[in-house]
């Protein structure tokens, strides 16, 4: 019985993970038939885009400048490992002493709601320590796709009509980034650690 | 915001470093507690290999040597690094955004806010059918949906006003208003493009690998969202709604609610 679920496992995780892989050639093919199909001129379309993509790459250049070195220097003064260790003793002590490896996400999910420049920096940061195909790479990548600059948003929006009284919206915002980063780190472990 | 986050960051970092070499202990004997060898970084354990184990604890004035040394090429690195990803990225986001534009251009926002459309009454009970908010909002959603940043903003502050048109009370959120941005700040990509490119920059081997969890956990996000508006909207209720004919001025609709409370 055991063995029939680890065996319907595997074959689910495989699936998942083909399902991954064929994202994006997926979306290609809709992408150009339904061009085709309303005969857009795809090539010139493609280089227009692909200019944009130029320039946002390039121009996020000081941004990014602006955050890794800042989060580098404070890496290096040893700051950030003395409260990890810290916040790792208060968890063994509360007996979750086996959740300490997600310790290292803890930066990107109290910046993730207020700054997307700042969420972007600290996640390149782990990619670079952990290794983008960790654990810790994985389920910052599924973090960062399913949260959002809530705070940001909610201020633009709303300050674009004039609303001040926002009612419940904040907190519906930061309950969706909440369950975000639970089901990122559900779903990790699930399709990552088998 | 993310000044005041940028400038402690560096203060903190820049203090830190420079109390803990001054007062700290020296790195060797730190190293005995378990705790400390677990969180040690690579550059740390090459130094210790450099020096020795056993080797002499260092003086105070080599720490500070140290700890300066550290903090300088720590930053340097980092911001080398960075642009190092930056170039890394422009090909896949030139590739990415290529294929959004050919996407934009066929129309595909709004074949998509078209199947998008049937949500729209049971998600937003309170805007009349055709009125022009359905519109921009499921427009705001389907570029939204599919990774358009750049597209889904203008779309989604039309939204706002259209919903804005439907405001009683023009200081005061509405209902609808709180669940369209419940739903925008819940994320609803469906492909990041921009994480998978920043995965293949830093030298992944299967960038696309997260994209399955991704689209998973920010379901369950969406869905949490629109729950959670849907249930504290009846703990923050509208204050005391005009009546119809006063619908047009906010200032009498105030003076109408003192009444009704008196």
């Amino acid at each position: 019985m055991n063995s029939l679920f680890l065996l319907m496992r595997d074959r689910l995780l495989d699936t998942a993970h083909m399902a991954s892989q064929w994202a994006v050639p997926a979306i290609f093919l809709v992408i150009i038939l339904v061009a085709w199909n309303r005969r857009v001129p795809m090539y010139e379309s493609f280089v227009t885009g692909a200019k944009e993509g130029f320039n946002i790459s390039v121009m996020i250049i000081p941004y990014l400048v602006a955050i890794l070195s800042v989060i580098a220097v404070f890496r290096a003064s040893g700051a950030l490992d003395d409260i990890k260790t810290g916040l790792n003793w208060m968890l063994a002590f509360v007996g979750l002493g086996h959740h300490g490896d997600k310790l290292e996400l803890l930066p990107l999910v109290l910046i993730r709601p207020l700054s997307g420049g700042g969420a972007r920096g600290v996640m390149l940061d782990l990619f670079s320590q952990h290794g983008a195909d960790s654990f810790i790479g994985y389920a910052a990548s599924v973090i960062q796709g399913s949260t959002e600059t809530t705070f940001y948003v909610v201020t633009v929006y709303f300050g674009s009509v004039g609303v001040r009284k926002i009612r419940h919206t904040l907190w519906a915002g930061l309950i969706a980034d909440l369950v975000g980063v639970v089901a990122a780190l559900f779903f990790t472990s699930l399709l990552f650690r088998g | 915001m993310l000044n005041k986050v940028w400038f402690a960051l560096l203060l903190i970092g820049l203090l830190y470093g420079f109390g803990k070499a001054m007062l700290g202990s020296p790195p060797g004997l730190e190293a005995q507690t378990p705790a400390a060898t677990a969180t040690a970084s690579a550059d740390d354990d090459s130094r210790a290999d450099q020096a020795g184990v056993p080797a002499k604890p260092p003086s105070r004035s080599e720490m500070m040597t140290d700890m300066g040394r550290k903090l300088t090429t720590a930053g340097l690195d980092a911001a080398k690094g960075s642009v190092e990803i930056c170039i890394g990225l422009i090909g896949v986001m030139a590739l990415w955004l290529g294929f959004m534009k050919i996407a934009e251009d066929a129309g595909l926002v709004a074949t998509l806010a078209g199947l998008l459309r049937p949500l729209l009454g049971w998600l937003f009970p309170d805007i009349p059918k055709d009125h022009p908010a359905g519109g921009a909002i499921v427009m705001n959603m389907a570029a939204n949906i599919l990774g358009l940043d750049n597209a889904a903003t203008p779309l989604g502050l039309k939204a706002m006003q259209e919903l804005q048109t439907l405001n009683l009370q023009p200081d005061t959120a509405t209902n609808s208003m709180a669940m369209f941005l419940a739903i925008n700040t819940s994320s609803i990509t469906l492909l990041p493009f921009t994480i998978i490119g920043y995965r293949a920059s830093m030298g992944s081997a299967d960038p696309a690998a997260p994209v399955l969890a991704m689209i998973c956990a920010t379901t369950c996000s969406t869905i949490a969202g629109v729950v959670a508006c849907r249930f504290l909207q009846r703990f923050y209720p509208v204050p005391r709604p005009p009546t119809a004919s006063d619908s047009s001025d906010s200032k009498k609709a105030a003076s109408t609610g003192q009444e009704v409370a008196r």
